[in-house]
């Protein structure tokens, strides 16, 4: 554009002072009328066209958490003091991400975060952007990242909508994740009508690092460079900015800029390259990933975590697109962007690290001595502001909650009422049914397409309970990690269901052998406007929170996503919550699979009568009512005890954890994925059904060997672990005596066919 | 002297470290190389790997700019003197874009990445590359890839076959539509080889579907020790 097209619209800090009255489309941006006057009042003025862009990204839900602050706080309040989860925090809260120490000199960063809006607008591009968020967050706290996994949520499997987001989106993270070079090593899929028109995406990335090497965002030190560096700038991701720049300050543009941002993994796996080379040769004081809100938000959190100011050239940055308003190169939302603060005498190293590289890096400012963040067009000054009220002071809202008053009656609607099978052939019937059910069958058609052997340290992947990452080739230190949440358990009870995530995900951690110890979460729930959601969601904080402090596991960061409601219909309350474990030697690792004859199956635990929510009512009923299996943190803890000293004492082959679905789909995960057999008996006193299909809590799976059958129920008795054995590998076929035998490859074809009859 | 086996890091490789570590594992000493390096003499490497990834991010079309690198002019000349050159995934598509192997990778014929543990029969076992296993011979080692079908034209397939230079075939399955599946080949000296699968992800019992792909590294250390 020429110069002088927007001579007469740049909007300065000069101009703003004297042109008081003139009226500014905060209220399209967003921003509610109260917020906007509190900007004025901060600013003592009105803000320019370029500040009222910045804080009303930076204000927004997504980046202010203005709704669920109030709640979040529980999660330090109540963060446990004591154990080794307390004692391995080395960063927590607050951060880009969390980081726990892990011993040998190594801390492991990990979080969760949702990138469900964009993907359900472009499936690929969304999914794809959300795995480039998550990795930068991860090397800007200075560690490699090692592993990915997707949590994933999408309408009826059956449904049209789904056959166009579920092969975008699995595309999206394979064509991201894959040319990045990092291993996907779990995730879950989920189909619920529910996520109907609002399908969560979430993306977990896990990093390594030595401890010396952790970095913290911030700028500090005066006279410091800021350094662009990665992608040009360009005109995607601009959502809301671009209301401000097209329809306010110059007409004659093209508006409404594409809001969902495109991503480019080569230029993500260079980054990657290029932000470590320039860590371990010391150049960096500070560094922060740009993503949501861009180079505002960037900018802004840099000289608000730091001791000075800030001073930004806007002219200085690489643009993809010389069209671009200032307001738009603050908002852009462009992928494959960092933001560094390197002291002088080391700008030239780090420029030749990212010539190396290939990567476009570029001084836009530096540090100041003072306390003001203040950015230059053209040489005019077009914001000037307190970093703090744009980062960190926004507002915070005590959104009013209300406990929904279909909350009763549907937990009235007791499953104990439904038909139920009655016989062996019933059983029978109703195990293949279960078995090929979309969120019980085998979903390898989806996760054949990530690479789960790239960095060659995957020791665990899915369907296994966990994925599990070597980190020192050398000792086998290494680690657990594994995401649940059951959105059906947190429909019936959120407190409970965020409990129940949080127990589940601890289990798959400790049934590979690793010892949990922190948490990730990423919470996704409807509109924090409808009291119903605003319920749900300060339930399952509270939930989450305590069962946290009970389990001694702190919650070190996550993502809360807000709006995942389409009209009146929200989705199920869906806390993902994500368990990172420790485990020695690797190779101790305990697999799911059953994989010797003569082993001897052993449920740990003890089976009720559970069916609300569970995977059977669903898939026999359509049926979504009662109370959601009773929760025992103790009995995980113990269990968890149980199944990590049977792994480091050789005592298990294999385990596996019971959840969706009961014993019935865990036996039959162990059998296919080994490709033996079982002959099982129902322990007296249990009825067939309740034995086979409960989802009874604080259970699992394992498979012992005959010559350590009595070192293991010793040691289960003597810890009160109730163990019961429930029968033998042996064979070619799953069979349940005086019931029902079902041949392996019967089983197979209807576990295996489902994914890619809907998808393939 | 220890044996230098040089692994070419492009920008975008990605399996780079995993190949340096089976090198190791076979005993040999692995080399970083950077792709700018313009003489590999200077390095002392007696034999090379191109690694898989996506360098240069594939974008134009899969190792079509990484063939000029610095560092290819190099690997050409010296592959032509017979030093040992072994292209894995991205490695493969790079040595078809130097027309070192005859033939193209396309996208797969069923349009997806697809990462399995695949069967492959080892069909020439006089390869620096293959000398350690047995013609005939079932090995397991992963298979990922987007863009894994081999094509080339009938007579190139023909010669191909006819001159032994299939070095190993898919089985159980055809994963990508390769013609007469084929999963590997080599040049006529014997010492380029070239396939998509990964065995270098198969030299540790704990982290892949089995120790099959040692062999590719062995074999080459031992030619390169007697010779």
């Amino acid at each position: 554009m020429s110069p002088q097209s927007h001579s007469h619209s740049l909007d300065t800090v000069k101009h703003a002072e004297q042109t008081p009255e003139t009226d500014l489309p905060w209220k399209e941006l967003g921003l509610k009328e109260d917020e906007y006057a509190r900007i004025r009042d901060i600013l003592g003025r009105r803000p320019t066209g370029a500040e009222l862009a910045m804080y009303s990204v930076m204000w927004s839900e997504h980046c202010s958490y203005k709704s669920s602050k109030v709640h979040l706080r529980q999660f330090g309040e109540k963060a446990p003091t004591e154990g080794p989860g307390a004692e391995a925090m080395l960063v927590g809260i607050g951060e880009q991400a969390g980081v726990v120490d892990v011993g040998q000199g190594y801390a492991v960063t990990f979080k969760v975060e949702s990138h469900n809006h964009p993907s359900y607008v472009e499936p690929y591009q969304g999914a794809a952007t959300g795995i480039g968020g998550i990795v930068r967050d991860i090397i800007a706290m200075g560690a490699r990242p090692v592993a990915v996994m997707d949590p994933l949520r999408f309408g009826a499997a059956d449904h049209p909508d789904t056959k166009r987001v579920l092969p975008g989106v699995v595309a999206g993270i394979g064509g991201y994740g894959n040319c990045l070079g990092l291993p996907n090593i779990g995730g879950e899929v989920v189909f619920d009508a529910c996520y109907q028109g609002n399908p969560l995406v979430n993306a977990l990335c896990v990093g390594v690092m030595k401890h010396e090497d952790i970095h913290l965002a911030k700028a500090a030190g005066t006279g410091n460079k800021v350094i662009l560096y990665g992608a040009r700038t360009g005109g995607d991701g601009i959502g809301g900015a671009s209301i401000l720049a097209s329809e306010t300050f110059d007409d004659e543009k093209p508006s409404k800029r594409p809001a969902v941002q495109v991503g480019d993994p080569f230029q993500e796996k260079l980054l990657i390259e290029c932000t470590l080379e320039a860590f371990h040769a010391d150049l960096v004081v500070g560094i922060q990933d740009l993503g949501a809100a861009g180079l505002s938000c960037a900018t802004s959190e840099l000289a608000s975590n730091g001791s000075g100011g800030m001073r930004v050239e806007l002219d200085d940055v690489p643009l993809r697109d010389s069209s671009l308003s200032p307001e738009e190169i603050l908002m852009s939302e462009s992928q494959e962007r960092m933001c560094a603060v390197v002291e002088p005498d080391k700008v030239d190293r780090f420029l030749q690290i990212c010539e190396k590289w290939e990567v476009t890096a570029t001084v836009v400012g530096e540090v100041t001595d003072g306390d003001r963040l203040e950015i230059f067009w053209h040489g005019e000054k077009i914001v000037d502001v307190d970093p703090r009220t744009v980062a960190h002071e926004g507002p915070v809202y005590e959104r009013p909650y209300a406990r929904p008053d279909w909350q009763d009656e549907l937990q009235a609607d007791d499953p104990a009422q439904l038909p139920r099978p009655a016989n062996g052939e019933e059983l029978r019937a109703a195990t293949l049914a279960l078995v090929a059910s979309p969120n019980q069958a085998a979903k390898s058609w989806i996760t054949d397409q990530y690479d789960r052997y790239v960095l060659g340290d995957t020791v665990l992947a899915q369907p296994e309970d966990s994925g599990m990452i070597r980190i020192d080739p050398e000792t086998g230190l290494g680690v657990a990690v594994s995401t649940d949440g059951n959105g059906r358990y947190a429909k019936l009870d959120p407190y409970e269901g965020a409990r129940l995530a949080l127990a589940e995900s601890y289990r798959n951690v400790a049934a590979t052998g690793a010892r949990p110890l922190a948490v990730t979460d990423c919470l996704n729930f409807g509109s924090p406007e409808d009291p119903a959601a605003m319920w749900q969601f300060a339930e399952a904080c509270r939930g989450l929170a305590d069962a946290c402090k009970e389990l001694g596991t702190p919650v070190t960061g996550g993502n809360v996503s807000l709006y995942n409601q389409t009209g009146e219909a929200a989705i199920h309350p869906t806390p993902v919550v994500g368990v990172l474990g420790v485990i020695d030697d690797v190779a101790r690792r305990t697999p799911m699979a059953f994989r010797d004859e003569g082993h001897l199956i052993y449920l740990l635990g003890d089976t009720r009568e559970e069916f609300g929510g569970s995977a059977w009512s669903q898939v026999a009923h359509g049926h979504l009512g009662g109370r959601p299996p009773r929760v025992d943190l103790e009995r995980e803890r113990l269990l968890a005890e149980i199944l990590i000293a049977a792994s480091r004492d050789g005592m298990a082959d294999a385990a596996h954890d019971v959840s969706d679905g009961g014993v019935v789909q865990a036996l039959a995960e162990s059998c296919l994925k080994g490709g033996k057999g079982a002959r099982i008996v129902v322990p007296d006193g249990l009825d067939p059904f309740v034995f086979l299909f409960s989802e009874s809590q604080g259970r699992a799976l394992v498979a012992i060997p005959r010559s350590e059958e009595v070192r293991f129920t010793d040691m289960c008795a003597a810890r009160g672990m109730p163990a019961a054995r429930i029968g033998v590998v042996d064979g070619d076929a799953l069979e349940v005596q005086g019931q029902f035998s079902l041949p392996l490859e019967e089983l197979r074809r209807h576990h295996e066919a489902t994914i890619p009859e809907l998808f393939g | 002297m220890t044996t230098r086996i040089g692994v070419v890091t492009f920008p975008g490789s990605l399996d780079d470290s995993d190949a340096r570590r089976a090198i190791r594992i076979a005993g040999a000493e692995p080399v970083a190389l950077w792709h700018r390096e313009k003489d590999l003499r200077k390095q002392q490497v007696d034999a090379v790997v191109l690694p898989g990834g996506f360098s240069y991010g594939d974008y134009l079309r899969c190792g079509a700019i990484a063939r000029f690198s610095p560092i290819m002019e190099s690997v050409v000349e010296q592959a032509k003197g017979g030093m040992p050159v072994l292209g894995i995934c991205n490695g493969f598509q790079i040595l078809c874009e130097t027309h070192l192997l005859p033939g193209a990778l396309t996208r797969n014929d069923h349009l997806h990445f697809l990462c399995r543990d695949q069967r492959l029969r080892v069909e020439n076992d006089t390869t620096a590359w293959t000398s350690d296993y047995e013609r005939g011979q079932e090995i397991v080692v992963p298979l990922k890839n987007g863009e894994g079908g081999y094509v080339a034209d009938e007579r190139t397939l023909d010669e191909l076959e006819g001159e032994g230079r299939v070095a190993f075939r898919y089985l159980g399955g055809n994963p990508n539509g390769s013609r007469r599946d084929i999963a590997g080949i080599t040049n006529e000296a014997g010492n380029v080889v070239g396939l998509m699968p990964h065995p270098e992800h198969a030299v540790e019992a704990l982290t892949g579907p089995t120790t099959d792909g040692l062999g590719f590294f062995t074999s080459a250390l031992k030619k390169l020790v007697a010779s």
